[in-house]
């Protein structure tokens, strides 16, 4: 998969088309074939035929750069982040949508990347956490979640972070009561839920744009 | 930065704070290595018996797939065929299993097959076409009815003076003749670790006799030794690497199955392989709290002495490991009670090893010993922290030695304040707010300040600033952060100019990161390697500098570019001369403890007192206030000490309110296997957990005067909680956790 979000993916939109079409055909013809044979054949398809037949084009753009590329229609947003774009700061800790660590934003909505597959975000803009600052200098709920101890491992606090940023811009962090009902979707074992409580009402408080 | 700001005690932000909250701290399914390969594992869907046949042949044929590894086409791991060394930690008797060696099952979901392909998406599919056939037997899963062949640990079979053997201390069972007296039994269910961070491992053999490991464990060491012993490779030539750990709780102290395939897996495709569980898996392969029954018995004269406990425990284990743990210590040392016998037992079930959990044994002897103690008040009429004072002990009572410092007494005091002790009436039932019932309820903690060696390297680099490293691990109390403020003050320069690094097995040694012992252990070694380099340039400086020849190491202040002097203000060599003079700028420290256990008993104690509130007509319990009060020894850092103790606390929730993991006993499987089913504490069960230091030094643990905290934070909180719920609604109850049906 290419890094660089200025080149293509190796396989293209137009390239993953035109091989699904031929395969596609390909397809069509076994379909009248015995099915023991077909199962042959489907058994030894070659592999880079099948590899492109499984991929669907996307683009997608991604803490501002935009990325063109071809995916496997099961592959969730959390899986292409991590193991395709090397953007690991989004976590994966559960993958059935109960823990937020996986939490990003996506057209600014908080959304469990592990919950939805890749393909169905086509077009839109997400942000990780590795998006959250602006160059060197940290977001102002990264800079609370420090100063507060907003954490101990560290693994679910991306996704803490990029929840409470949402929790705060969606006007649920009104009290101590409301943020921790808005932010129960995201679960922290090390238990530094105080923490993150304080970190959220500082910026809440703090009038600071987030 | 003057030399006289002291660091230790401060609350500094974390070093690593600024990685962790921008999303480049890497765990360690998170590095990029070049021809990564996907490994995923298929469990035995039998709980006991024999793997008759695999079919492998769709799985192997999917697109992408590399490998699908059983015992049937395994490559042989060598260490598995050595005899009598089993490349595992904490086996009293038995031995970890030996992944892919044998047909047999011994636990359901036992890792079966490994299917490698070149992304996770084939790996699960094709791990999905893998069939087995099996031959069952019989299994057993439930512990009460395998409570009958409960047998008392090999280990103290063997050894008379094991600690787990049975203790008898006065009288055995005196409490049968006792005119006040209380029988109850006690239930934890097994609760499950589940870090965030899903037990995960990246394996590259980076040559055919080279294996380096990118893993989720709470000791770099230990992991090394047991796969170097697994694959009869010298220890120099695998490397562990642990530089973040998202969390572990207990469940990275042992060498797991996951481990062993991910490391065969990559042998056999001759790629670095990554392997993470499922949230399933974490619930069946990777350890877990012990479901354990407790019997307690207790007599305690009219006016508040207690005069006899018995405890007694069965806790489950594994059939091939015989896991151990101190559920009955805390019994035997925190009352002064004449008589007291305990009597620790295990029950093997067909399910995989137990491993300590968090505060292990100590947190679920505790629920029993600190609800008995609010029971037999309640009998007494009598204020529980009253019944508590009556029977302070002032010496352990289990083998006479004076505590190393017991501030115990401080703790009730400052926690009884912050909660609102005085609110409380004897009385069940007494206090409410509209549907609302309350109650207040307390519970003690205890545990040892232990103590091993480490050894930490430190060097002055040619910038001025100073590189300290060590093997330990950082699972997330900011140990990086204390060893930077320790070293601080150990060398008198800005931390800033410091930096520790962790968490990779090629480092100075140190022992694994369990037990509340990282700053106990590692702590004294950073200190002491910090002076140990002070005194080193010193010399160097003092090769031309008639000062420093004579100067005592103390003195020796590192500032802005220079070495000066405190005792003698026109002394200053500058690094760029030292840098320019040559000679090594590096010491290696060891720091071990003494024979300070010989002469003193050494614990940590805390007290945790919890205000519920309970919904008289839906049993709902919701924890109103928490406060946790602790003698921990000295505080290196009170923002993240703080945290852990908060942390401990909502833990103590969990095992109060809400964990339980549950097994189908006729298939011997978990059927809770997410957090949908089994609950863990979020922010809306959580309250502002209070905290409070003693903050007074022990001088016999180290020089430091530390004593450890991780244990202690969720030790004694269940039985809070517990005794609270008693408090406000008069129901006692006896088994976690307390769900609102055991309440209406």
């Amino acid at each position: 998969m290419a890094m660089n979000p200025e080149h293509d993916a190796p396989a293209g939109h137009d390239e993953a088309r035109r091989t699904f079409l031929k395969q596609s055909s390909l397809l069509t013809a076994l379909a009248f074939v015995p099915a023991p044979v077909v199962d042959a054949a489907a058994a030894n398809l070659d592999e880079k035929v099948a590899g492109a037949i499984e991929k669907v084009p996307l683009k997608l753009e991604v803490n501002g750069k935009k990325y063109k590329l071809a995916v496997e229609p099961r592959t969730t947003l959390l899986d292409l982040l991590r193991e395709e774009l090397n953007l690991t700061g989004t976590k994966k800790g559960c993958d059935y949508g109960q823990c937020g660590a996986c939490t990003v934003h996506v057209d600014g909505q908080r959304v469990n990347s592990c919950l939805s597959f890749a393909v169905m975000h086509d077009g839109r803009k997400v942000t990780t956490i590795e998006g959250l600052a602006d160059g060197d200098k940290l977001h102002p709920m990264q800079e609370a979640f420090v100063k507060h101890d907003g954490f101990q491992c560290g693994y679910c606090t991306p996704g803490q972070i990029m929840s409470a940023v949402a929790c705060v811009r969606e006007g649920h962090a009104g009290s101590d009561a409301e943020i921790r009902e808005y932010m129960s979707g995201n679960i922290c074992r090390c238990g530094a839920y105080s923490n993150i409580v304080a970190a959220i009402q500082e910026v809440k408080n703090g009038g600071q744009k987030v | 930065m003057k030399a006289q700001d002291k660091q230790i005690g401060a609350p500094m932000n974390r070093v690593d704070g600024h990685l962790k909250v921008t999303g480049a701290a890497k765990y360690s399914a998170e590095y990029e290595l070049p021809n990564i390969a996907y490994a995923v594992l298929v469990g035995s869907t039998i709980a006991r018996g024999r793997i008759t046949s695999i079919d492998a042949k769709a799985a192997e044929k999917a697109p992408g797939v590399l490998a699908v590894i059983s015992h049937f086409n395994s490559p042989k791991v060598p260490g598995f065929d050595t005899a009598g060394k089993d490349p595992s930690q904490p086996a009293t008797a038995g031995g970890p299993i030996k992944i892919f060696k044998d047909d047999k099952i011994r636990f359901n979901d036992q890792p079966i097959a490994v299917v490698v392909a070149d992304s996770w998406e084939r790996a699960r599919f094709a791990a999905r076409l893998v069939k087995a056939q099996y031959a069952p037997e019989k299994h057993k899963t439930n512990l009460e009815a395998s409570a009958s062949e409960a047998f008392l640990p090999t280990a103290a079979k063997k050894n008379p003076k094991h600690p787990m053997n049975d203790y008898q201390r006065g009288q055995a069972d005196a409490y049968k003749t006792g005119a006040i007296k209380l029988e109850s039994e006690y239930v934890i269910p097994t609760e499950v670790h589940h870090p965030m961070e899903l037990q995960a491992i990246t394996a590259h053999w980076e040559a055919p006799d080279r294996l380096t490991i990118y893993d989720k464990t709470q000791g770099t060491m230990a992991t090394r030794r047991d796969f170097a012993r697994e694959w009869n490779l010298p220890e120099e030539n695998v490397k562990v690497i642990a530089t973040f750990v998202g969390g572990a709780f207990g469940n990275a102290l042992h060498s797991w199955p996951h481990e062993s395939a991910a490391i065969i897996a990559a042998k056999v495709v001759n790629r670095p392989v990554k392997l993470m569980l499922t949230r399933e898996q974490m619930f069946t392969m990777v350890g877990y709290r012990p479901y354990t029954w407790q019997k307690l018995g207790m007599s305690a004269t009219p006016d508040g002495k207690i005069t006899a406990i018995t405890h007694e425990s069965i806790g489950q284990t594994s059939t091939y490991e015989e896991f151990t743990e101190s559920t009955l210590a805390q019994t035997r040392m925190m009352y002064q009670s004449p008589n007291v016998t305990t009597r620790y037992r295990l029950a093997a079930l067909d399910i995989g090893s137990p491993i300590w959990m968090r505060g292990p044994g100590e947190a679920t002897g505790a629920f029993a010993l600190e609800s008995a103690m609010d029971e037999m008040a309640f009998m007494l009429n009598l204020d529980p922290l009253e019944f508590r004072l009556r029977n302070y002990t002032d010496k352990d009572p289990e083998n006479g030695k004076p505590w190393s410092t017991k501030f115990l007494k401080e703790c009730y005091q400052l926690g009884a304040e912050r909660v609102g002790w005085n609110k409380r009436q004897l009385k069940p039932g007494s206090l409410r707010d509209g549907e609302w019932l309350i109650g207040y309820g307390m519970g003690v903690g205890t545990f040892g300040a232990h103590r091993g060696a480490a050894t930490v390297g430190a060097q002055l680099l040619p910038d001025g600033t100073v590189l300290l490293q060590c093997a330990t691990t950082d699972i997330g109390p900011g140990t990086g952060t204390a060893m930077t403020q320790i070293a601080a003050d150990a060398l008198g320069i800005d931390p800033k100019r410091i930096r520790f690094e962790l968490g990779n097995s090629s480092f100075p040694k140190a022992g694994t990161q369990g037990g509340s012992s990282t700053v106990n252990s590692v702590g004294p070694a950073t200190q002491e390697a910090c002076l140990a380099l002070k005194d080193k340039l010193r010399t160097l400086a003092g090769a031309g500098n008639a000062a420093f020849a004579s100067a005592k190491k103390e003195d020796v202040t590192l500032a802005d570019g220079y070495l000066t002097l405190s005792s003698n203000a026109a002394a200053k060599v500058s690094y760029a001369d030292l840098i320019k003079q040559g000679g090594d700028k590096a010491v290696t420290v060891e720091a071990k403890p003494g024979g300070e256990g010989q002469k003193y008993s050494m614990y940590s104690f805390s007290v945790h007192f919890a205000e519920v509130r309970v919904h008289e007509l839906t049993g709902e319990v919701r924890v109103s206030k928490l406060v946790s009060c602790a003698d921990a020894g000295t505080i290196i850092n009170e923002k993240t000490a703080g945290n852990q103790m908060k942390g401990g606390a909502v833990g103590g929730i969990g095992m109060a309110l809400m964990e339980a993991a549950h097994i189908d006993d006729r298939f011997g499987r978990y059927v809770t296997k997410d957090f949908a089913d089994y609950h863990v504490p979020v922010h809306a069960d959580s309250p502002d957990v209070q905290v409070a230091f003693v903050n007074q030094p022990d001088p016999h643990v180290n020089a430091l005067g530390t004593k450890g905290i991780g244990e202690i934070a969720t030790i004694g909180v269940a039985p809070a909680i517990a005794n609270a719920v008693f408090n406000a609604t008069g129901k006692r109850v006896r088994e976690l956790p307390i769900t609102p049906d055991k309440l209406i």
